[in-house]
């Protein structure tokens, strides 16, 4: 069994969904990136993300782009982003990672050698923006010989004659994004949400992760209940961006505090604390 | 039964793109899903429209009576002379309504997007003459406009700004990257996913997700269209050369397209070289880029060795993006069309030479066209034939040439 899927029928059996934080590799550098990503598994990170830095993420807002843009600053290359995943795996051989990004970094990495060297770093999965289904099979026969999930995204304009194609072949899990609109800008209303989430439980066994617009630890426990996990990734990010100092490092603290956040948004979808 | 093609069209070039959106390896539709409906609707829609005599029928009475259709042939008899060399013969698809070939693809899709009941239109800019193009389309049909432009290009290009706002539409400024073009586009395609209930997204070049980049080139092919019944009254026989400038290439394809299977005619498609190939900072795709994926479709790009956009760079802010339509990038692997780059500077000298041998101040893009013909002529015989898009007039860049000359307006 895969790591993610190990991961959600772990999680199955404890009866609770996941909570999946986002860090963007190198924001705003390599050391306080790889610091936050190491302590996220102990600060209740059931998987993690870890965006791949582009000049052009046409589907991010300000945030995000900003991170981009501090991370290229710092020099990252994306050989440096498969470096964290390997370093991570020396300490944490269960926690799934998926690599997130845009495909021409890829592309320009050579697509089959990023999927062997992406499965040796120990990723389990990718999320590729802009390489809908239309488009997925430049991906799909090196990711399925690597062993790696192609997780594919459904958004609210996927209609449900669209879905079963969307889905059709898909693993690992479902990513819901929960609005029309880019990241960082708004969120989907519970309604949206409970209307939403059973149209793709039909045409799909696999789990189902909500993100674009999870902020706080209620809407985390909210998204978890209504799906399987729950994906946060500008909220992190904006407390990153308001710890640095005037060079753009990190102030003393910051990777605690924004372990402090994951600790907080996972106690909400482990039904503790003020937001259960 | 089906009727089975002529062999002439098994062998065309101009066949493309396949149902997928391809031009050889390039093209496609890589955008998120988010927009992947909306694209595949855009689709549909354009393929109804494209067969509905109606729809012809009504964009053909619009590019007529609005835009000002047919653009005039003109031959430059003494530019000609001063070349001493092929006969060189201008497209003046400056005279048409708002002062550039932008007019002719604008209308198109204005239209679809009608037919498609979108109730708003948003638009990227570069040297505003494409958002000018759009405000007006949409001042005439009473819809509302978001334009989107680079910070860099609000400043450089502030009478179309104005133009724009004077025609009632929105111009928002974009800070990210250098400003210019490819981020005005990013902006664009995230205000399209933000709001994908009521907008149409009118792209200003053969870029962007399949079909946009078939779709932009039929509605600019009346350019080249036109020009061969015109060249064919005036000398009785097509040109020797056809040259274009390249920002996205959607004025150079809608010269090239109908001349894509005439294989007598030479088609040559001009960069920006700006500063100079070998400095870094231009913006020739297929001269110094690779291979990409950038704004929904694969094609040459300006890129790093990581995969990382570069931001391009051209005295002209229509020409200053580092992608190129997919369909060129195809006839640039295959060698249909030859490309070249024309820098900053050429493109001043050229500029001059028009205005002050024709009487016809052209924009800064077409300028780069120019800038190689005034090469190329002087190298053929007297009774060859030049015949270059002039696509734009040069009234937006008056104040960028005053600078460079070192004049003060
Ligand atoms: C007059 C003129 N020519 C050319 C261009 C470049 O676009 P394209 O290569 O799509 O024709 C522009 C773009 O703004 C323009 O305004």
């Amino acid at each position: 069994m895969s790591r993610i899927s190990a991961r959600f029928a772990k999680l199955r059996a404890e009866g609770r969904g996941a909570l999946i934080p986002f860090v963007e590799a190198w924001d705003p550098d390599g050391p306080t990136s790889m610091a936050l990503l190491r302590g996220m598994p102990a600060a209740g990170a059931d998987l993690i993300e870890i965006g791949i830095p582009f000049t052009d993420p046409m589907a991010d807002g300000p945030i995000i782009q900003a991170a981009a843009r501090r991370a290229l600053l710092a020099g990252v290359k994306l050989r440096f982003v498969l470096d964290m995943v390997r370093a991570f795996r020396l300490e944490d051989a269960d926690t799934p990672i998926i690599l997130m990004g845009y495909l021409n970094p890829i592309l320009s990495y050579g697509v089959q050698k990023f999927c062997e060297d992406s499965a040796k770093a120990g990723v389990d999965g990718f999320i590729i923006v802009d390489l809908p289904t239309e488009e997925a099979d430049l991906m799909l026969p090196h990711t399925n010989a690597n062993g790696l999930d192609f997780i594919r995204l459904i958004a609210p304009t996927t209609d449900d004659q669209r879905l079963p194609h969307v889905l059709n072949g898909s693993s690992g899990f479902v990513y819901y994004v929960s609005i029309t609109g880019i990241t960082g800008t708004r969120s989907a209303s519970s309604s949206d949400l409970a209307a939403a989430i059973p149209r793709v439980r039909k045409v799909t066994d696999l789990p189902i992760a909500i993100g674009f617009g999870v902020r706080t630890p209620a809407q985390a426990a909210e998204a978890s209940r209504v799906a399987d996990a729950a994906v946060v990734a500008s909220a992190l990010i904006e407390t990153m961006a308001g710890n640095l100092d005037a060079d753009g490092k990190a102030k003393p603290g910051t990777v605690e505090k924004i372990l402090a956040q994951v600790r907080a948004l996972a106690d909400g979808v482990r039904g503790k604390g003020a937001a259960a | 039964m089906n009727q089975s093609l002529p062999p002439a069209a098994l062998n065309s070039l101009r066949s493309g793109p396949t149902d997928r959106g391809r031009f050889g390896a390039y093209g496609g539709r890589f955008v998120a899903e988010t927009l992947m409906p909306l694209v595949l609707a855009v689709e549909q829609a354009y393929a109804e429209a494209k067969v509905d005599p109606e729809f012809q029928a009504d964009l053909k009475s619009h590019l007529t009576h609005y835009v000002g259709r047919p653009s005039p042939l003109w031959f430059a008899k003494r530019l000609t002379e001063r070349l001493g060399g092929a006969k060189v013969y201008f497209k003046r698809d400056e005279l048409n309504h708002t002062g550039s070939h932008k007019a002719n693809n604008c209308m198109g899709q204005i239209l679809l997007a009608r037919r498609m009941g979108k109730t708003r239109i948003i638009a990227e800019t570069g040297a505003g003459q494409h958002g000018v193009a759009t405000a007006t389309m949409c001042a005439l049909f009473g819809l509302p406009c978001t334009v989107y432009m680079g910070a860099t290009d609000v400043e450089r290009q502030a009478p179309n700004v104005f133009r724009m706002k004077l025609l009632g539409a929105e111009v928002k400024a974009v800070t990210s990257g250098a400003g210019t073009l490819k981020d005005a586009m990013n902006e664009a395609m995230r205000d399209w996913v933000a709001n994908v209930e009521d907008t149409f997204y009118i792209i200003g070049t053969v870029a962007g997700p399949h079909p946009y980049p078939m779709m932009v080139r039929d509605f600019q092919s009346v350019i080249g269209e036109e020009a061969k019944v015109q060249m064919r009254e005036a000398e009785g026989r097509l040109p020797d050369v056809c040259v274009a400038c390249i920002g996205g290439g959607s004025n150079a394809m809608g010269l090239f397209h109908p001349f894509l299977d005439d294989s007598s005619v030479r088609l040559i498609g001009v960069e920006a070289g700006g500063h100079g190939i070998e400095t870094g900072q231009h913006a020739a795709s297929l001269t110094g880029g690779r291979p990409g994926v950038l704004h929904g479709n694969r094609t040459y790009l300006l890129q790093d060795d990581d995969g990382q956009i570069i931001e391009a760079h051209s005295i002209s802010a229509g020409l200053d993006y580092p992608g190129i339509g997919p369909e060129h990038s195809w006839l640039h692997d295959i060698g249909r069309v030859e490309y070249v780059s024309a820098t900053d500077n050429e493109a001043l000298a050229a500029f001059q030479l028009c205005t002050q041998t024709e009487g016809i101040i052209p924009a800064l893009e077409p300028a780069h066209a120019l800038a190689y013909v005034t090469k190329l002529a002087p190298t053929m015989d007297k009774d060859k034939i030049i015949l270059m898009n002039l696509c734009g007039r040069g009234d937006k860049d008056i104040a960028t040439v005053a600078a460079h000359l070192g004049m003060k307006l």
